[in-house]
């Protein structure tokens, strides 16, 4: 008797397949808005997948900062640029077809790469305290200097686009 | 079938296969950068994943890492585009062949 989680395994996982392939190619829209909604909508399963995984603030952080603010920036981006031509235009053919090869050939590659191997036998014992709870001691006891070089990072990214975007650089 | 570690790796690899072939296949550089998305999104699936499947949590720390590091790219990357646009007027790779002989 297949478990309810088990279940939701399966229906999460295909719903993050189905959107993934209509984000990148949609038979009825080239338009770019369509397919950074099926990228929200991908995003979204894809945090599904994460709570069943147990890793629920990292579910939270994928739909505050992806499915908010990076498609937001996305679609503002799109928005303000005003993008139209790409839906006149045809798929090129040959880009589909051999990009459509070389994805194949990825994805028999991993997929018969994870089929033949057997993992390592998992640790035993679960954690004692809380997911989160363990996740916000582990990230600010043994990796708080990675966590400041990336609070720097951040800096030097907002920075970075705002100088980049300017219109005169003078 | 109970869903174990390898379900949710062979869902990451073809998620990063379907990745891949929007950025070969598609002439829009939004939906070439939203294919990049997807591939790192894949990859961090494949993290969480193994995070679970060994008790280790190491593999979410890295996913938070790479969640906000993911952030701060698309954010120079899309001001990238926004100047790119504003010289050549397109978002298209087809045009931009500077680089052609």
């Amino acid at each position: 008797m297949p478990q309810f989680t088990d279940l939701l395994f399966y229906a999460l996982a295909g719903l993050t397949l189905l959107f993934g392939f209509l984000t990148v190619l949609n038979p009825l829209s080239r338009s770019p808005v369509t397919s950074a909604m099926f990228l929200v909508l991908t995003i979204l399963s894809m945090a599904g997948l994460f709570v069943l995984l147990h890793a629920f603030f990292l579910a939270a952080v994928q739909i505050l900062v992806y499915a908010g603010a990076v498609m937001v920036v996305f679609l503002f981006v799109i928005m303000l640029l005003d993008l139209k031509e790409d839906e006149r235009r045809h798929f090129n053919q040959v880009a589909v077809g051999l990009g459509g090869l070389s994805a194949l050939a990825i994805a028999g590659t991993l997929v018969a790469a994870v089929v033949k191997t057997v993992p390592a036998a998992a640790p035993a014992g679960r954690l004692a305290e809380g997911e989160t709870k363990a996740l916000g001691r582990l990230l600010f006891e043994s990796h708080i200097l990675p966590f400041e070089i990336l609070s720097l990072l951040l800096l030097v990214a907002t920075v970075g686009a705002i100088l980049i975007t300017k219109k005169d650089l003078r | 079938m109970i869903p174990g570690l390898h379900h949710y790796l062979i869902v990451s690899a073809l998620l990063f296969s379907l990745g891949l072939l929007g950025v070969v296949a598609r002439r829009n550089l939004f939906v070439v950068y939203m294919g990049l998305e997807l591939m790192l999104n894949a990859a961090n699936l494949a993290l969480v994943a193994f995070s679970r499947f060994h008790n280790n949590l190491n593999g979410q720390v890295m996913v938070f890492f790479i969640i906000t590091v993911a952030a701060a790219e698309v954010a120079v990357g899309l001001a990238l585009l926004v100047a790119l646009y504003r010289k050549r007027q397109t978002a298209d790779v087809e045009d931009l062949t500077t680089l052609k002989l």
